[in-house]
This record gives C-alpha cells, sequence and structure tokens, in this order.
C-alpha cells in the first residue's frame, strides 16, 4: 500500500518495520497484564504499555519505570490472541530509552545492566564477583545480600579471579560496530 | 436498415469522467457495420432503455451493444429491453467500459482509446451473435430439507404450507436440533422446549411433510429443479409403525449407564433409548455400540443375551434383524440446515481443522468444573440430570461463585478463529441471569472484552442482568485458570479499574466459540456447495444473496452458514423457503442458453470434457456414424453451466459454447 | 561416544556449580562426550536485551558462528537462559534477513546460520531410553515439583517441542527415574529472571509463591534446569520466610542432579551439599528406600515353577 512507502515515523511504524509486529491488532483485552507476574509492582499496565505504544505516547511511557519491571518472562506474548508480542515491545521501548539519555528507568535496574555489560566488555564473559562489585558500587547498596556472600565463597561458587577469553577483542568489536559504547562507561557513571 | 446499433453510457460521473463518451460514440459511428451510435447519461433507466427501443424499431437493427458497466450489473436489464422491442435478447451483448476501464485508469486520453477498442472489439463479436432460445426445464417441487433443528423445521413448515412436498431428513433420532438442550431462550426466558415441540409435533402430523429422523443424506445429483437426492435410513432396530412410544423397553433395558449425549455426557441413558422424553418422533433407538446383543454379535458370538426389551414390548416392535434403507427420491430444491457444534478447548482438535489450538492456559478440558454453555444449559433444564438445580460436576454442591469466561475461541486468531460467535455475549447474560435467580445468594461474574447486544430486546436484556440480577461484568481476558483446592482459581485482570483480579471460583462456564460442525465439510462436497475461510456454507452473496449457494437450487438456512441466534435462524428459514415457494410457483425453470454444444462427428471419444467439467453435464451417447457406430460426448443442457472448460480443452475442437463460439472469440479479438 | 557441542554459560562452573558436577557425569553415563565450544563468550542475556536487540543477536551468533566452524549442526546449552538467547537469535535471523545482515556484517566471521540449539530438557527427552536403561537406584516415589520457569517452553517458536502450557518432557525425564511428579500449579510461572540483585524485593515474593505451591502439592523437592531459577528459588528460600512462621524449606536440585541420583552417583558429587537450602534431608529419606531394582520377569518364573 502507498502508505507503507513512507519513512517510519511513529512507534507503531517503527517497530512494524523492524519486526513485522503490529500493535493496531491490539483490541485491549487484557490478558497479557492478567498473566504478568509483575503486574501488582508496575503502575502502567503490559496492555496499557501497548495502549500509549500505539498512541505513540513515548514521553509518557519513558517517564514511567514499568517497562524496566518487565521480567521478559513471555507469557504476555504467549497468550495474547492477536499476536501482538507485548514482551517484544517493551524490549522495543527499552532499547529507545537507553538511547535517549534522559530516560533510563530505575537506577538499580539499570545500574545491573551497566554492571554485566562492562563484565562481558571487560573478559567476554560475566565475571560474577566483578558484576556483584560494580553493581555496589553503582547503587551504594553495599549492605544488601550481605548475609549470603560469605555462603557463596565457602562454596566455591565464586571465583576471586575473572576469566578473559583470547578474543576479547572480537568481543569489543561488536560492542562497538553496535554502538553501544566506544568504551566502558566509568564506575561512577550513572 | 440493419446493422449495429451502439449506445454508449455515462453513467453520470462514473464513465463519463475518465472517459469521453461522446467521442466514443462519434468513433464508432465511423465503424463499418454501425449504423447507429449514441451516448447518453443512464442507459439503464427508463429514457435509456426508450433510446434502444426507439432505435431498434426504427432503424431495424440487427444486434446491439451497450457500452457501460459490468454484465453481471445490467446484461439483464437491456436484453429484457430488446426483447421488449421484439428482439432475441442474445443479439445484445455490453462493453464493459466501466470497472474494466473507467473505475481504473486516470488519463483520459488513454481510457477514452480504450473504451473505443473494448466498444469496437464487442461490435466486432456481436455480428457472429445467433438468435438462442431460453431453455426450458420442469420442475420437481418437492423440497429436501437437510437438519431438523429450528431452522429446518421452520422452512419445512412454511415450504409444506404452501402446498410442496417436503422430506425432512435427520441425522439424529430425534428432530428438535440444539434448541431442543436449551434452557431457556433469550431475551425472552421463555422456555426452549416448550415453544419448539408444538413445531415439532406440527412437522410430524403435517401431510405434506415427510419425516425422516434417524437418516442421512448420502448423495445429491443432478440440478436445481431435478436433484436425486439419495438417503439412508440409519436402523434403529425398532420397527415404527407398531411401536407406539410407550417406554417400557427403556425401563427394561439392563445397560442403563450410557453417557447421554442429549444431556452433555451428565446424565445417563439406556441402550436402547429416546434422546429425550418429548424426542419427536417418539420411536427409540437401539445403540448397537452399547446394546448387548449387538455386542454379542459383534465379537461374532452365535449367542443371543439379554433381549429384555423384546419381553417388554408389548406390540413385536423390535427387530434385531432389521438394516439400513437406501432410498432415492426426486428433489426441485434443498435446504442445508444442519446447523453447528461448539469448539472445545482440548489439546487434540479435530484433523480437518488443523490451524485451531486448545487452550492449554485454561487447562484444555481436564479442570473439574470447567463446564461449556451446553453444559450449563443442561443444569439449568429443569428435564437436565439435576432437575434444573445449577450443581458442580465434581461434587455435585451448589457453587456460590459462577465465572463466566466470554470469547473462548471466539475473536481469538492465536487459537484459528478470528470471528466473533454472534450469540455468547446473549447466552452468558442469560445465564448469569438464571444462576442468579436459582441460587440466591450465589455470584455470577463475567469476564468479558464487549458486549455485543444488538437484536431487539438485546441491550435491555443485559442492562437487567447488571443492574437487577447483580452480574459482576469485569473487562478482562483470564489469563489462565487452574484447580486450587476445590476451586477453581482464575487470574485476570480488570481493565477499567486498572486492577488484577485473582478469583476463586466454585465453577467456571466457558462461552465456546460456534463452530461449523466437523462434518461439514464433506457435507459441502456431497451437494457441491463451498465453504468460507472459517469452514461455514459460503452464501451466494455475503449482502444481497445470503440463503442462496452459487450451486443453483440449493440454500442455506440457519448457523450452518455463520453462528446465529434463534429469531435470525426462524427468519432466515422462512426466507428460504420463499426462494424455494418461488422456485416452484413457476411453471418451468428457464435458464440462459448459454451451453455447450458437441459436434457428434467431429468428436473422438478422448472424453477429456467429462474428466474436466465441473458440473458432470457430459454424457456418454452412441453414434451412429455411416454406419460404424462409436461413443461420443454429449452435453446435457440442463446441468451445463456454461464455463466453456470443456471449449478448452477438447482435442478435436469439436465443442463450442453457444455465445462464446470461436469465431465469436476471435472477432473480438480482432477487432481491439 | 556420540559427541555434542556444548555451550556452558557464565554462571556454570561458578553459581551454579552444582549444574556443572552433576550434568557432565551424567552425559558421560549416557556415552554423550561434550565438546566445549573453544573460547565461547557471554549469550548477553538479559542486559543484552533490554539494552539493544542488535547487540542482543550479535552476542549469542558470535556463539554460533564458532559452533558453526567446529562443524556442529546441534549445540546444547544447559542453562535456559542461554538457551533462549542462543534460540532467539537464531531464529530472528532466520525470519529476518535484514538483521542477519548486519550480524555478518558486525561479526567479522563466515556465518550461514546452520546451527540449531537445544535445551535441557529437549535433549534429556530424547535420551529417555538411555536415561531409563541407565538407572540402577531408581528414585522410587519420591515426590518432585518439576518447574519449568519461563524460558525452557517459552516463546513457543523457539522452545518447541513441548507444550508452552501443559508442558510433560520434564515430568516423564523425573519419571524415568522412577521418582513421582507431583500435580502442582506453579510450574511455568516466572521465578523473577535476572532481577536477583536489582529487584530481590519482587524475585522473593515471585519465590514464595512457586515454593509454597510445590510445598502445598506435597513435594520434597523442585526440579530446575535453568541457573537463574535455581538462585532465586535456592539462594532466596530463607528470605522467603521473612515476616512469618517459618515453613518446611523444599531443597531445589538441578535435573542432572535428579537423573544422576538415579545413576548411582553419590549426592556430594554432584553438588548437593553447595545448595543454600539443605538437600540433607532429602538424601537421607532418600538413603532409607529400599532402592534395589524389582527382581527381573525370569527370575520370578523360575522360582514359580520350583515352588
Amino acid at each position: 500500500m502507498a502508505r507503507d512507502k513512507h519513512p517510519p515515523e511513529t512507534l507503531r511504524d517503527h517497530l512494524k518495520a523492524e519486526t513485522g509486529i503490529d500493535v493496531r491488532t491490539c483490541y485491549q483485552c487484557g490478558k497479557c497484564s492478567a498473566g504478568c507476574p509483575m503486574a501488582e509492582e508496575m503502575s502502567l499496565r503490559t496492555h496499557e504499555i501497548v495502549r500509549l505504544f500505539g498512541d505513540n505516547r513515548l514521553e509518557r511511557l519513558l517517564q514511567d519505570d514499568s517497562i524496566w519491571l518487565c521480567l521478559s518472562c513471555e507469557t504476555c506474548s504467549g497468550r495474547c490472541p492477536n499476536a501482538c508480542e507485548p514482551a517484544q515491545v517493551i524490549d522495543h521501548l527499552r532499547e529507545i530509552a537507553g538511547q535517549q539519555r534522559g530516560a533510563l528507568g530505575p537506577r538499580k535496574v539499570r545500574a545491573f545492566h551497566q554492571a554485566f555489560l562492562k563484565q562481558i566488555y571487560a573478559h567476554g564473559r560475566v565475571f560474577e564477583l566483578g558484576l556483584v562489585m560494580g553493581y555496589k558500587l553503582r547503587t551504594g547498596a553495599f549492605f544488601s545480600d550481605i548475609t549470603v556472600a560469605p555462603g557463596i565463597f565457602t562454596r566455591g561458587k565464586l571465583s576471586l579471579r575473572p576469566h578473559r577469553i583470547e578474543a576479547i577483542a572480537e568481543v569489543r568489536q561488536i560492542f562497538e560496530r553496535c554502538g553501544v559504547w566506544d568504551s566502558p562507561p566509568g564506575e561512577d557513571e550513572a | 436498415m440493419g446493422g449495429v446499433g451502439v449506445f454508449v453510457c455515462h453513467c453520470g460521473e462514473n464513465i463519463g469522467k475518465s472517459v469521453d463518451c461522446v467521442r466514443v460514440a462519434e468513433a464508432l459511428r465511423q465503424h463499418p457495420g454501425v449504423s447507429h451510435a449514441v451516448d447518453y447519461k443512464y442507459m439503464c433507466s427508463e429514457p435509456g432503455q426508450a433510446l434502444m427501443r426507439q432505435a431498434i424499431q426504427e432503424k431495424g437493427l440487427d444486434a446491439v451493444v451497450v457500452a457501460a458497466c459490468s454484465p453481471h450489473m445490467h446484461e439483464k436489464t437491456f436484453r429484457k429491453a430488446m426483447a421488449a422491442a421484439g428482439m432475441n435478447p442474445f443479439l445484445c451483448e455490453m462493453a464493459n467500459i466501466r470497472e474494466h476501464c473507467s473505475w481504473i485508469h486516470d488519463d483520459r486520453e488513454e481510457a477514452t482509446q480504450k473504451a473505443i477498442a473494448l466498444t469496437t472489439s464487442t461490435v466486432e463479436r456481436v455480428r457472429h451473435n445467433r438468435a438462442l432460445e431460453t431453455i426450458r426445464i420442469p420442475i420437481e417441487r418437492r423440497a429436501l430439507v437437510i437438519g431438523g433443528g429450528v431452522a429446518g423445521i421452520q422452512a419445512a413448515l412454511d415450504i409444506a404450507e404452501a402446498g410442496y412436498e417436503v422430506l425432512l431428513v435427520e441425522r439424529q433420532p430425534s428432530i428438535g436440533g440444539h434448541m431442543s438442550a436449551l434452557s431457556e431462550t433469550f431475551p425472552t426466558l421463555d422456555c426452549s422446549q416448550c415453544i419448539l415441540t408444538p413445531r415439532m409435533v406440527e412437522v410430524a402430523q403435517h401431510p405434506k411433510i415427510r419425516l425422516l429422523a434417524y437418516a442421512e443424506v448420502e448423495e445429491l445429483s443432478g440440478y436445481v429443479g431435478n436433484f436425486v437426492a439419495t438417503i439412508r435410513r440409519k436402523a434403529r432396530s425398532v420397527i415404527a409403525e407398531r411401536c407406539n412410544g410407550c417406554g417400557a423397553c427403556l425401563e427394561r433395558c439392563p445397560v442403563k449407564k450410557i453417557p447421554n449425549e442429549f444431556e452433555q455426557g451428565m446424565g445417563k441413558r439406556s441402550a436402547i433409548y429416546v434422546p429425550f422424553p418429548q424426542a419427536v418422533p417418539n420411536i427409540p433407538t437401539i445403540d448397537r455400540e452399547g446394546c448387548l446383543r449387538f455386542k454379542a454379535r459383534a465379537r461374532g458370538s452365535t449367542k443371543e443375551p439379554c433381549g429384555k426389551c423384546v419381553e417388554a414390548c408389548g406390540r413385536d416392535a423390535i427387530d434385531f434383524d432389521q438394516s439400513d434403507e437406501i432410498i432415492t427420491e426426486k428433489i426441485g430444491a434443498v435446504v442445508v440446515a444442519t446447523g453447528y457444534e461448539l469448539y472445545r478447548i482440548a489439546q487434540d482438535q479435530p484433523p480437518e481443522s488443523p490451524q485451531l489450538q486448545g487452550y492449554g492456559e485454561y487447562g484444555y478440558g481436564e479442570v473439574p468444573d470447567v463446564i461449556d454453555g451446553l453444559h450449563f444449559e443442561r443444569l439449568a433444564s429443569a428435564s437436565g440430570p439435576t432437575g434444573g438445580k445449577i450443581l458442580r460436576p465434581s461434587d455435585g454442591r451448589e457453587p456460590k461463585t459462577v465465572a463466566f469466561l466470554q470469547c473462548i475461541g471466539s475473536r481469538d486468531p492465536a487459537k484459528g478463529m478470528a470471528y466473533c460467535s454472534k450469540i455468547c455475549c446473549m447466552y452468558v447474560a442469560k445465564h448469569a441471569t438464571l444462576y442468579a435467580h436459582k441460587v440466591h445468594d450465589g455470584q455470577p461474574v463475567v469476564f468479558y472484552m464487549d458486549v455485543r447486544a444488538g437484536g431487539k430486546g438485546y441491550e435491555e436484556f443485559v442492562r437487567r442482568t447488571i443492574v437487577e440480577d447483580r452480574a459482576q461484568y469485569i473487562r478482562g481476558r483470564v489469563s489462565r485458570l487452574y484447580r486450587a483446592g476445590d476451586k477453581v482459581r482464575l487470574h485476570a485482570f480488570d481493565t477499567l479499574s486498572a486492577e488484577p483480579v485473582i478469583l476463586d471460583a466454585d465453577m467456571v462456564v466457558l462461552a465456546t466459540a460456534v463452530r461449523p460442525r466437523s462434518d461439514a465439510r464433506a457435507l459441502a462436497q456431497r451437494l457441491q456447495i463451498s465453504t468460507d475461510e472459517n469452514g461455514f456454507f459460503r452464501e451466494a452473496h455475503p449482502k444481497l444473496r445470503p440463503v442462496e449457494t452459487n450451486t443453483a437450487g440449493v440454500f442455506l438456512a440457519g448457523a450452518c452458514q455463520a453462528p446465529r441466534d434463534i429469531p435470525d435462524s426462524v427468519a432466515m428459514a422462512s426466507a428460504v423457503a420463499g426462494k424455494v415457494v418461488g422456485l416452484f410457483a413457476k411453471e418451468m425453470l428457464e435458464r440462459e442458453p448459454i451451453v455447450a454444444m458437441v459436434q457428434a462427428q467431429l468428436c473422438i471419444g478422448c472424453f477429456n470434457c467429462e474428466r474436466a467439467c465441473p458440473y458432470g453435464a457430459i454424457e456418454h451417447v452412441t453414434l451412429d456414424d455411416h454406419g460404424a457406430t462409436r461413443e461420443v460426448a454429449r452435453v446435457n443442457p440442463g446441468k451445463c453451466m456454461g464455463c466453456g472448460t470443456c471449449q478448452a480443452i477438447c482435442r478435436s475442437k469439436c465443442v463450442e459454447l453457444e455465445g462464446y463460439t470461436d469465431e465469436q472469440i476471435f472477432a473480438a479479438i480482432m477487432g481491439l | 561416544m556420540k559427541r555434542v557441542g556444548f555451550y556452558p554459560g557464565c554462571t556454570f562452573r561458578s553459581t551454579a556449580k552444582e549444574y556443572d558436577m552433576s550434568l557432565l557425569p551424567v552425559l558421560e553415563r549416557l556415552g554423550i562426550e561434550v565438546v566445549e565450544l573453544p573460547d565461547w563468550s557471554c549469550c548477553g542475556a538479559t542486559s543484552a536485551h533490554v539494552t539493544q536487540e542488535l547487540l542482543s543477536v550479535a552476542l549469542p551468533a558470535r556463539n554460533l558462528a564458532i559452533a558453526e566452524a567446529q562443524g556442529f549442526d546441534t549445540i546444547l546449552a544447559p542453562c535456559a537462559a542461554c538457551f533462549s538467547r542462543l534460540a532467539v537469535a537464531q531464529r530472528k535471523m532466520a525470519e529476518r534477513p535484514a538483521l542477519a545482515q548486519r550480524v555478518q556484517e558486525i561479526l567479522d566471521r563466515p556465518f550461514g546460520n546452520s546451527v540449531k540449539v537445544i535445551n535441557i530438557t529437549d535433549f534429556l527427552i530424547s535420551h529417555l531410553t538411555e536415561i531409563g536403561a541407565s538407572v540402577t537406584t531408581p528414585l522410587q516415589g519420591m515426590k518432585l515439583a518439576c518447574y519449568y520457569g519461563c524460558l525452557l517452553v517459552r516463546p513457543h517458536g523457539v522452545a518447541h517441542s513441548d507444550d508452552p502450557e501443559v508442558p510433560t518432557s520434564m515430568e516423564r525425564i523425573v519419571a524415568a527415574t522412577k521418582a513421582t511428579p507431583v500435580k502442582w500449579n506453579m510450574a511455568l510461572e516466572c521465578c523473577g529472571g535476572g532481577m536477583s540483585f536489582a529487584r530481590t524485593g519482587s524475585v522473593i515474593r515471585l519465590g514464595r509463591a512457586i515454593v509454597d505451591d510445590a510445598r502445598a502439592a506435597g513435594a520434597q523437592a523442585l526440579v530446575v534446569g535453568c541457573p537463574m531459577c535455581h538462585n532465586n528459588l535456592d539462594l532466596r528460600q530463607k528470605a522467603m520466610e521473612k515476616g512469618r512462621e517459618t515453613k518446611p524449606p523444599i531443597p531445589i536440585l538441578f535435573i542432572s542432579q535428579v537423573v544422576g541420583l538415579a545413576m548411582g552417583m553419590a549426592p556430594k558429587s554432584l553438588g548437593a551439599n553447595l545448595h543454600f537450602v539443605s538437600t540433607r534431608d532429602f538424601m537421607e529419606t532418600l538413603a532409607r528406600l529400599d532402592r534395589a531394582l524389582p527382581e527381573t520377569a525370569t527370575h520370578k518364573a523360575t522360582n514359580k515353577e520350583v515352588g
């Protein structure tokens, strides 16, 4: 159709062009929110996120923390009668949010993901001790999990040294070519 | 004077906007053989037709070309006008300069040139037209109604009342269909059987209706007005003429635990049974898979056990040696009223519908106390397995909270059914109302997406259910349900108040999708009609011809064409009866003479045409060719639908379609 | 020995050490040699796909390309999350040629997207007969709740061989060890995934509902196929008891530990003493059961004739 020849402008058009998913098929039945394990903690529920997405309300969506609470459990996508893939819609929003500096979600969630990706960039694999330390430094949450920490060490479940893969340059190149970072963010970067 | 007359229609702006009709007429006036060419605003109007008639009379035209819309629209109109002017109607052809030209082109010059070409081509073609006579065929004035539900019953009665014979064939032992299993009907809350059984009895007693219950149509051959139906009368093992319906055999039968299909498996019946007390005909049937004697025979045993029914019968009406009887009947019109079945949420779906999925999130039908609408109807029925009390199937206790889930299967493209089943919003409201009336401290909860209540009195009915009968309507689909203790737990979300809802219900009723019967496709093939993308029988035109099929003489009534409630099924049945009676009221059936003709001398007897013909219209005849005989093809003009496939496939070029001969077609091509 | 490509994932030798200790011996007993992908890198897990789709496909694609270069047509990823990331990447590239093209440009490695990824339950199911044949100390009716979590069964187009709403593969594996899978309701409810640090409260809430339901169904242990699920339900189980009367703990076992026990392997060798929720009671109950195999049919017949 002539309409689809124009460059994608709206959130809906952009998602459809990239992935083929069309949120217009959503008829707001609420089945996604009904099965969402985080619904009781979210202020914007799954079906509302899809609705606002379809209405191109990016600002409204990024002002809210709800998209960062999604666990990607895919229960919603599995049961949606119209195959709208709400879990993909939310991932798409998270990617857009990451590109816009001003809208980056709750601090702890953001900090975790940054710390995790930094591990991959640094070593090629996640060195868990490094992950935890990086996370704690970003969030200042030094004393939570303190009760379980000794247990992990005594059970030999955390190595004290990271294992760096040989082809680490290849992994770093992936990050750079994806345009995620040119170099990893420093510890103090929020 | 003779010659061809050309009439170019502007069709208001429709053609006139893109095509310069004046120029088209001018161009045609110059064409050799055209003795009259004019343009006019609306050729199909009375003055337009008068122009035609006038020209024909004044100029003694040989043939006429009307350059206008599609023949689908107005070929009939203009041919009638020809006839009115005393000319053979088949000497008139239409050049489609609307759908084929003005509607699809923007460039006025190009469109006009194309219109001139199309009209010229048609002029060249029409010069080879011959006068053809309408074919008249006799009509067998007997109707076959397949299906004895409320639609079939209504159609049969209406046709019979008009004075014509009806053969009503029903596959179950009794007529009545799904309506006889309902408790009360919306919006009046009439007792379903109370309003239906008088009609059922009327059918049985009507002098013009021959009721064949426990029978099936095996084959239908022939064509409109002249069908032959082959019907299998299944053996009840009871001699109908001797049986007086006393019921003694049912009582004496020792096999009493067969799940009763009529009660949706919630009640039991005996091996010799009547499906429900008000059955018509009230003649028992022996279920050969449940009967001890028949089971022994199937094992190969020579012993003849039981026979208690024979002992009980005072009229010697039981006959274990009765077999199926095949009969053939001549039929003029067929009414298909075979109804629907309900979708089941099980993991195993019918193999003829590979696109369907079950609902694992609702337990695939294995969770106790999760039932469907027909189960609920039997619970609510005074003559049902619980005497009209709403009781849980698992433990027989009265449920205090019943959840009703709408749209189970319907409006669910992921499960393979994108359509709306139309009746569920209303019957769910009805169920909620009946439950609230029967269980005074019971709470009905309805989970819905929308409420569709478009019929007369329907909206008011639903409002009463909510306002007066305290039904709680929650807008949101249930994500999953499962057994928690002795309750059924549902995880849902109220999209209007934006709150999660976790409900522990005592019983859940699913409004499952209305589907075509699993054997619908097979029946469609037997009757040579089509099915639509959802498997329902296909109507000839969804807006203007909703009760006809594309096969002349076969009509549709009721839910077999699409989900439909009782008032609309009855209305449709009466509409069909009108069509049938209209057909039968003609003296003879007229049909277009656009039929194929075989030049027998040239036929080499390869019968490719027979293999290709979709209508079974080719016959074998013996030709005496100068002393030597051989088998050649002949087209039956009654069955031939004028598709032209035989003409295309004939090796020796000896078949031609009247009105579409090779001569005519080549002339049209060369005339472009 | 049958060879299968192997993608261990970042937790396999650390926080999910029990999985490593139990899975490799079990596979060896089944006659399967695992060949670890050389120099494999992290699949990106949750953090990649919430940051950028391209990254979330490119990181797993590198590993698929390594597998392809090694000549494998299928690789086993025992961590459900790693499996999901690899399989989703594989499917997205297959369905979206434009995406596949971009990934190819980023990778600098030849890559034909020909490698299939298999998860632990599908893998063990395909060896069900061998598992049954290798059982020497059956688990004799021990009640186990099979917990699939999310990524072993969803998205359905990716984790495809079992029904996403009523799966049976783990139950069939458990049944092969002669343990009894219990009927319970929370088998498919999310444990909280990667939110163990960032939303610990949510993980505890979700985990509590899962463990409570398993307990109510009479389970003596809960069986998992994912290091994240194990972490959330094992390490965080004590915290679930906060603020209420403590309920009897339910140990969390990896499916490979269950199979290993049925093969006669010692609990300690399977890492059973490394759990946070002690497996001691479970192992003691197991030890007290008469776990000899039933008499063979011929032996019985001989007795009959003699007697």
